[in-house]
């Protein structure tokens, strides 16, 4: 049986506390929402803080709020369920709604928060083994060691972002609020990510993510969220692609957004693909070139699930079919 | 390794009791259940969330008690698979799942249970959409899920017929 390794656990009712205990612990503790991750990480001896502190009890955190002129505001303790079946995100953020309804499973999605979700530790078919695998191997540069086992000659870890909503996120252009000992600070969510998956997020060890902010929907604006995975259900995503589009009234595309992930530690911005579809009517000729562009700019590695050639060609595939998705969309919100 | 941090007391509510109970904080929902409340029909399977054996309900929500930790559970509504069955009596679920030949190892039984228990608590007329939806967390080996979703969907016509009645 895999069991925890020991910590003391601390229950944090408000922001402060939250704060206060990190800054407390420092790099003993780490902060847990739904604990999806972590906790199944931790049974596999990945890491061991020596303190929990549990943001669960904070409920004001908890919380998705719509308004024409802020936008969407999602509190980082909303669960992944509530996102997915917000009636505003469904109805304005689609491709938001749908990359929460396909992660995992009904039990994770009411347990793991959008936070947490950002939050992921990265993955690799190298670092999530257990401690017996990787000792064997001689662990990894995720694990302390000086090699990459994925590219030996890679001088930083690249293992991939396993979320499905950041990369919609990012293709809304959604910023991420963090409280720290100093204060309140906010991110362009481009920025909350690093080129090493070994930090692969920007927020101190002493703070947490609060709050994830949305602009506000523009009208014409379509979006769509597509996964490659093996299973329809529990798996995380081996390519995830998403697209926001905002047509004119003519139905010609003024802005556009492609935004890859699974492939590296921070999701991929294709600004080629972006641009080849902005002008355009969304014609099947377009989203051609335009997926052709992606299939250019994403570069997975041998490291998650399926075969690297696989993941390689399925980003053209994937990345047509979520245009096809945007394309088709009913009447824009 | 240093030294674990002291048990600490709590009551949990487990099945409609109340239940005092001491644990250490790195110890799961599923482990306390089963190891210190001998509560083992809540199964221990792939305990990474993988799986869904170990699924319970902890204030109506499907919550998998392997990546879970009891202390999180404290003053919440833990229910069990032992918590189904009334005064001598089989869940309408429990009841379905034997006459449609649902279980055959059995060990996905629980799970598959509590899942299908919350859905119907929302939705009482579910589709077979729906109700595999609902079931997509839990993995069986043996039954190739049809008698599931059958046994499902038997159960939640007799619910609303007695609701009738």
């Amino acid at each position: 049986m895999q069991r925890l390794p020991p910590f003391s656990y601390e229950p944090a009712r408000s922001v402060a506390e939250a704060v206060a205990l990190l800054s407390k612990y420092g790099a003993d503790a780490m902060p847990v929402s739904g604990g999806t991750d972590l906790y199944a990480n931790m049974k596999q001896r990945l890491f061991a803080p020596k303190v929990l502190v549990g943001l669960r009890p904070i409920r004001a955190l908890r919380f998705i709020a719509y308004d024409d002129a802020r936008g969407l505001e999602i509190g980082a303790l909303a669960t992944v369920r509530d996102l997915a079946e917000s009636e505003i995100v469904v109805a304005r953020y689609p491709a938001l709604a749908r990359a929460a309804s396909s992660i995992s499973t009904p039990q994770l999605r009411a347990m793991g928060t959008v936070g947490g979700n950002l939050c992921l530790d990265t993955r690799c078919n190298y670092y999530n083994q257990n401690l017996d695998w990787r000792a064997a191997l001689g662990f990894c540069l995720k694990n302390g060691a000086d090699i990459c086992r994925v590219a030996t000659g890679s001088r930083t870890c690249l293992a991939v972002n396993a979320s499905d909503l950041a990369p919609v996120l990012q293709a809304f252009g959604a910023t991420v609020h963090l409280a720290g000992a100093g204060g309140e600070r906010t991110l362009d969510i481009a920025q909350f990510f690093t080129d090493d998956g070994r930090n692969a997020l920007a927020r101190d060890a002493r703070e947490i993510l609060v709050k994830i902010a949305l602009p506000p929907a523009q009208p014409g604006t379509r979006s769509a969220y597509r996964k490659l995975r093996q299973r329809a259900s529990f798996d995380f995503p081996l390519l995830g692609v998403a697209s926001v589009v905002r047509l004119d009234a003519g139905g010609v595309c003024r802005d556009a957004r492609v935004v890859l992930n699974a492939l590296g530690p921070r999701p991929v911005e294709a600004l080629e693909a972006a641009q080849c579809l902005i002008g355009t009517r969304l014609e099947p000729e377009a989203l051609a070139v335009a997926a052709d562009a992606a299939y250019k700019v994403g570069k997975p590695m041998e490291n998650a699930g399926t075969t690297l050639a696989y993941r390689k060609r399925m980003l053209r595939v994937f990345t047509r079919r979520t245009l096809e998705d945007v394309a088709g969309a009913g009447a824009p919100a | 390794m240093s030294v674990a941090p002291p048990k600490m007391l709590a009551t949990l509510r487990v099945n409609g009791a109340e239940i005092a109970c001491a644990f250490n904080p790195n110890r799961t929902l599923l482990e306390v259940l089963r190891e210190d409340l001998a509560l083992t029909g809540t199964k221990h399977g792939c305990e990474m969330g993988h799986c869904g054996a170990c699924t319970v309900l902890v204030d109506g929500e499907t919550v998998l008690s392997c990546l879970t930790l009891a202390v999180e559970c404290v003053d919440r509504e833990i229910v069990t698979v032992e918590g189904m069955a009334g005064a001598g009596e089989l869940h309408p679920l429990q009841r379905a799942f034997v006459e449609c030949g649902a279980a055959q190892c059995g060990y996905c039984t629980p799970g598959m249970l509590l899942s299908a228990a919350a859905l119907l608590e929302s939705n009482g007329a579910p589709r077979k959409s729906e109700i595999e939806a609902a079931l997509a967390g839990n993995l069986c080996r043996c039954t190739g899920y049809v008698k599931i979703v059958e046994a499902v969907a038997l159960a939640a016509e007799r619910m609303r017929e007695a609701a009738h009645a």
